[in-house]
């Protein structure tokens, strides 16, 4: 189910000068627990970002946690743009109206025994929300995330409570230097691979994954319009033709796709 | 509560009579049941759903999109799975639907829309076929019918002989004289005209020093068009008998009522939809509202005032 919801700005935090960790809270709170509680990891929500005059659209934004009971929704934003430029320096109190949960969200459901989830930069949002369900399944995965350099790492804290954290940074200022998928962990015996981050970094994971023959899934990134598949703007060239990242994504098995 | 004394129910001619004047544009709704968690889709006037085409069509490469001031370009190409998989696959999944199906026909020769509207005919929840002959974003037929008399009579001249309940001929606005259009297809048996479909634009990133979509050129929508959209169906509504479908940018009940002043016997929602996910609720609530409030019992007092 497709909820349509205002969101109150709660709190905003800053872990660089470009970026923010948006706590919103549903205005109308019964509404809002219930589609926070259908909000699956790895799904995200599309957000009119008002404040900015020149953005017409809705941005898609991944889900990087919530708190059903408190009506709470936690969105990473990049400040990439004019609409995310608005949303990093809202301010405390701004309503926001948001359409959740869109698209189809990573799948454990199959209950895979060691995954291993890998994320670069705004990526790693939504393995929060990911490792937290695995966990509530009795899954504790491996999470190997990297960034530029350690102060652009976000989350690290939490994902180490959620699972086995593996680091690595361009720079080398925190962890193994050098790309996620140059990083020594990769080689332990993982059975299923979740991958969110910048499009080369999640072809060269997928190409190692089909390499040692894993199972991967991959959450894309196309440019959306409408987010519940009416547009077709966002399709995504795979082995079954055009298909829409907003609806049958963000998430694809790479077997599926043209990689 | 909200039926009142006031009857917003449009006669489009030919069997097709609306509940109101709020219809979907094609493409921007799918086929309804996208937007069925947001709007009450038994309220709506119609349901025009996505271009349909007698062959599957895998549309255009991706990107084909491009945000601009107040609107966005699209290049989709008419992505879709035929007639034959609406049919079977589609329309039974429609069924719970109260409102009005129009399906949205394209092609790229007139025997193409003819055959489409032949196999749509056995479909009894299809009350109308909206001839798009004016999709900027396909390399053959599309928007070459519309942008000539000739063309455009020779779409409609062979969807009418395939369909006989109501046909409505979307038109396009890439043209010098839209009435002359109107009044082509009118000649030909069109029961209603719907414009504007998109006009032509493009867009450039400067910094990868390339144009945005794959197509080079797209078709541009959104409240940015809107002014001129009202000044074409304010021109065809003087040249045509037939009704006249008003669509181009319309967000709000009050730019809704623009065209209906300018003469639309109805309008269409479209990249408002993108925008608001449920903005053909708000339109036809704002619609209400004003009559409410200016004491209007029927659009007939505020069609074509302009």
């Amino acid at each position: 189910m497709k909820y349509l919801l205002d969101f109150r700005l709660k709190e905003i935090s800053h872990s660089s000068p470009d970026d923010a960790m948006l706590v919103l809270e549903a205005t109308d709170p019964v509404k809002g627990r219930k589609a926070l509680g259908e909000a699956r990891p790895g799904q995200f929500v599309n957000i009119q970002v008002l404040r900015s005059h020149s953005t017409f659209l809705r941005r898609p934004i991944s889900i990087c946690d919530v708190d059903a009971d408190r009506a709470l929704l936690y969105l990473y934003v990049k400040n990439a743009g004019p609409s995310t430029a608005a949303l990093c320096s809202a301010p405390v109190g701004e309503t926001f109206s948001i359409l959740m949960p869109l698209g189809n969200g990573f799948d454990f459901s199959h209950r895979p025994e060691r995954p291993l989830l890998i994320a670069g930069g705004v990526g790693i949002a939504p393995m929060l929300l990911t490792a937290k369900e695995m966990n509530k399944a009795g899954i504790r995965p491996g999470i190997l995330i990297g960034a530029v350099s350690a102060d652009r790492l976000i989350l690290t804290r939490e994902l180490a409570e959620a699972g086995e954290l593996f680091i690595s940074t361009d720079d080398g200022s925190l962890g193994e230097k050098g790309f996620v998928s140059q990083h020594s962990a990769l080689g332990r015996p993982w059975t299923d691979i979740y991958c969110c981050g910048p499009l080369p970094m999640m072809k060269s994971i997928a190409s190692i994954a089909a390499g040692r023959d894993i199972p991967c899934q991959v959450s894309l990134e196309n440019v959306m319009a409408c987010g519940v598949g009416a547009c077709l703007c966002c399709v995504e060239d795979t082995k079954e033709g055009n298909l829409c990242v907003c609806k049958e994504g963000p998430v694809f098995d790479t077997k599926r796709l043209k990689w | 509560m909200e039926k009142e004394n006031i009857n917003l129910s449009v006669d489009l001619g030919r069997g097709l009579v609306i509940e109101n004047p709020v219809m979907t544009a094609s493409g921007t709704f799918g086929y309804g049941p996208e937007f069925g968690d947001i709007v009450d889709l038994d309220r709506l006037g119609a349901i025009i759903v996505k271009g349909t085409t007698l062959a599957p069509r895998q549309g255009n490469a991706y990107p084909r999109m491009a945000e601009t001031p107040s609107g966005m370009l699209n290049a989709v190409g008419l992505q879709n799975k035929g007639v034959d998989y609406f049919i079977n696959h589609i329309y039974p999944t429609l069924d719970h639907i109260k409102s009005p199906i129009i399906v949205n026909v394209s092609g790229s020769q007139p025997d193409d829309y003819a055959e489409v509207c032949r196999r749509l005919m056995p479909l009894d929840r299809v009350k109308a076929v909206e001839i798009n002959i004016s999709c900027p974003n396909v390399k053959e037929g599309g928007m070459a019918f519309g942008t000539t008399a000739a063309g455009a009579q020779a779409v409609t001249d062979a969807a009418r002989r395939a369909w006989d309940r109501h046909l409505m001929v979307k038109l396009s606005p890439n043209v010098t004289d839209i009435t002359e259009i109107a009044r082509a297809v009118e000649a030909k048996g069109a029961d209603s005209v719907s414009l504007v479909n998109t006009f032509l634009g493009m867009a450039v990133d400067v910094e990868r020093r390339r144009p945005v979509l794959s197509t080079i050129t797209g078709g541009l929508s959104g409240p940015c068009i809107r002014p001129i959209a009202v000044r074409m169906v304010w021109q065809v509504a003087k040249a045509v008998g037939i009704p006249v479908v008003g669509l181009g940018g319309i967000a709000s009940g009050r730019d809704a009522l623009e065209f209906i002043m300018a003469g639309a016997s109805a309008v269409e929602i479209g990249t408002a939809n993108f925008v608001d996910p449920a903005a053909t609720m708000r339109v036809l609530d704002e619609i209400t509202g004003y009559c409410r409030r200016h004491g209007v019992r029927n659009l007939d007092e505020l069609r074509g005032i302009i």
